[in-house]
């Protein structure tokens, strides 16, 4: 159809091109060079035409859309490839181009391996072998499913530059310096407060000095103070007053030294920096990691469990850089040199995507701690209970450093146990005793102290 | 001069105060030793562990108590094998599908979503990708598949057996099944 298309067009316009010629030709019958001429635009423009056609056309097969090939590439290809990145299989920035001029692989032998990769691999195929045994052999998922348009979708999006990263670290030195400049103005009007209040004192104690020497100079007799009682020895003679005032100072120092008696050994506020800054306002906050995720023993045990490595290490193998809000306390380059802290301690190579095996226990440091006199147990609060973990420990979801939210006291216990009722809705274990204790008690819910919450054996034994 | 004396050194003495209400250091404890156990508590130092580390692994080639052996090993051929053969120990009556959710939320929602189409919070944020749809043609999972994977991880996931113990991954598994089919 197309071909039909070309040879009609330059049939036309040679046709053209003769008629207008030919009018001009008539002037110009004795000029030869004038006709080869004339042959010779209308030979390149119909060259031109066909080479722009035949382009065209051939762009029109491969060019992807890269928008689309970014979601197909989302969705069905990045488990395992990074565009910049070796992770399960390699990077993938310009791949096609690539194969190419590397390996001279086309584009049906991409298509071949995104279809059915082993098969690729069982037959014979050296590159294919070669790339299979590079990544352990582990074989790719066959994707029979995309389309020849959804492959040249994906390879035109692998075969986009690499962004530019967002001009972010402009904007916040920019703000840092307008702050800083806020806060020269403020030094110098307060400089210039101080000055002008010092050349007022001086100004006052010029004139004073001014004044007693033209007193003088007139023989003014400036009378002395008489011999008064100074005020502190009058109060000191008033019986009364010292009594009321040593009654107030016992008093008051009574007062704080009881203060600082019952607050020895309660923790709340305690915020120690731990060996690797990881901040629970991103993970749980931010990204909505439930807390149990990490967690995962405060369900089922005793301890709420510091997460093993190998938790983090869960997301973080993907997740190897921070792209999130920053401050400039907490830069990018902060957060991501926690990132290389946590694969330093958990011995992963990011380059090479392997564990070396050197690991190195990371030694957090405890925050929440009960004596050992007192029993407390995770589980029985968080599955039987049901309660929110921020109950307890605060809104730990904005918390860019971790620390003790609530007081950790029997007194705080107790009163919890006091007021909150005991979760019976679909809990047969509790169905038979809250029926006889709440006829006991008279109430219709029961609170976790008229379940027997504040004998003393439950928790000191 | 002796006001000037006394004001610095009641300065002195209040900011010695101040600064050692320090919250990066825990509080002066009342009769130490009554806080302190006398036996291991769970995470805490101790020198007779290589390098004070008491969270260990359990020694090779021991099964801790209420664990099983998992015969399957953690090699594709063995995932192959697993989607072939495994098979859920819990019948009909022991699926529980509204514990598999909430194990589910917690577990797996944040990158494979609530309804099981690979678009979990993270997803969303971009900071992970490539989560395939569970109904995906050509993975075509299947529960044996979906334990095997729980329990040893697959390409960019992660294992995720200490977070889920044998019967909660079978529930788990159970109701990844059924959003496979209600999607």
């Amino acid at each position: 159809m197309l071909l039909l298309c070309e040879i009609f067009i330059t049939e036309y316009c040679s046709i053209c091109m003769k008629k207008s010629y030919q009018s001009i030709e008539g002037n110009l019958t004795n000029d030869m060079k004038q006709v080869i001429n004339r042959k010779l635009t209308a030979r390149s423009l119909l060259l031109g035409l066909i080479f722009l056609l035949t382009f065209s056309t051939s762009l029109f097969a491969q060019d992807g859309d890269p928008a689309k090939g970014k979601a197909l590439f989302n969705t069905n290809c990045a488990a395992c490839h990074s565009l910049d990145k070796k992770m399960t299989g390699p990077a993938l920035r310009f791949v096609e181009q690539r194969l190419t001029n590397d390996e001279g692989l086309d584009r049906d032998w991409i298509a071949a391996w995104i279809r059915n990769s082993s098969a690729v691999v069982k037959s014979g195929d050296a590159y294919g072998n070669k790339i299979f045994n590079e990544y352990g052999g582990a074989a790719m998922t066959a994707m029979p499913q995309l389309s020849d348009q959804d492959i040249s979708d994906i390879l035109a999006y692998t075969a986009q530059e690499k962004a530019a990263p967002p001009a972010n670290a402009g904007g916040a030195t920019a703000q840092t310096a307008a702050q800083s400049e806020g806060g020269i103005s403020n030094d110098l009007v307060l400089g210039a407060l101080a000055i002008l209040f010092v050349l007022l004192a001086i100004g006052l104690i010029m004139v004073n000095r001014t004044l007693r020497r033209f007193a003088k100079a007139n023989n003014v007799e400036i009378p002395e103070d008489a011999q008064r009682k100074p005020l502190w020895k009058a109060f000191v003679q008033n019986q009364f007053l010292m009594l009321v005032v040593a009654i107030f100072f016992l008093l008051s120092s009574a007062y704080f030294a009881y203060g600082y008696f019952m607050q020895l050994g309660i923790d709340q506020g305690y915020q120690p920096v731990q060996p690797i800054h990881f901040s629970h306002k991103i993970h749980a906050g931010d990204n909505g990691i439930d807390c149990k995720y990490c967690h995962s023993s405060a369900r089922v045990s005793k301890t709420s469990g510091i997460p093993s490595l190998n938790v983090c290490m869960n997301c973080h193998k993907s997740v190897y850089e921070y792209n999130g809000e920053t401050t400039a306390e907490y830069s990018k380059e902060f957060y991501d040199a926690e990132i290389k802290k946590l694969y330093a301690a958990v011995g992963w190579d990011d380059d090479n995507q392997e564990y070396t095996g050197e690991t190195q226990p990371v030694k957090w440091v405890r925050i929440h701690n009960l004596p050992d006199f007192a029993y407390f147990n995770h589980s029985q609060h968080v599955s039987v209970a049901g309660l929110e973990c921020q109950t307890c420990h605060g809104p730990v979801e904005e918390m860019e450093i971790m620390y003790q939210y609530s007081p950790l006291t029997m007194g705080w216990c107790i009163n919890c146990h006091r007021e909150t009722n005991v979760k019976v809705k679909d809990n047969e274990y509790y169905t038979k005793i809250h029926e006889e204790l709440s006829k006991k008690y008279g109430v219709d819910q029961l609170t976790a102290a008229q379940m027997g919450g504040l004998e003393c054996g439950k928790c000191h034994y | 001069m002796k006001g000037l004396i006394k004001i610095l050194v009641l300065a002195i003495m209040v900011s010695s105060v101040m600064s050692c209400n320090d919250s990066s250091a825990p509080n002066y404890q009342f009769m130490p030793n009554m806080y302190e156990s006398p036996s291991y508590e769970t995470y805490m130092a101790y020198d007779i562990f290589p390098e004070q580390q008491s969270a260990m692994l359990p020694v090779e080639g021991t099964i801790a108590r209420g664990h099983t052996l998992f015969e399957y090993g953690s090699s594709t051929a063995e995932y192959d094998r697993a989607k072939a053969e495994l098979v859920s120990p819990l019948d009909s009556t022991q699926v529980d599908f509204a514990r598999g959710k909430e194990l589910y939320d917690i577990y797996c929602s944040t990158c494979h979503g609530t309804k099981g189409d690979g678009q979990g919070n993270l997803v969303k944020r971009e900071k992970i990708a490539g989560i395939p749809k569970y109904n995906d043609a050509a993975r075509a999972i299947n529960e044996g598949s979906i334990y095997h994977v729980i329990y040893y991880g697959k390409n960019a996931m992660g294992s995720h057996k200490n977070q889920l113990r044998e019967e909660e991954r079978w529930q788990v598994a159970a109701y990844v099944m059924k959003l496979k089919a209600d999607l």
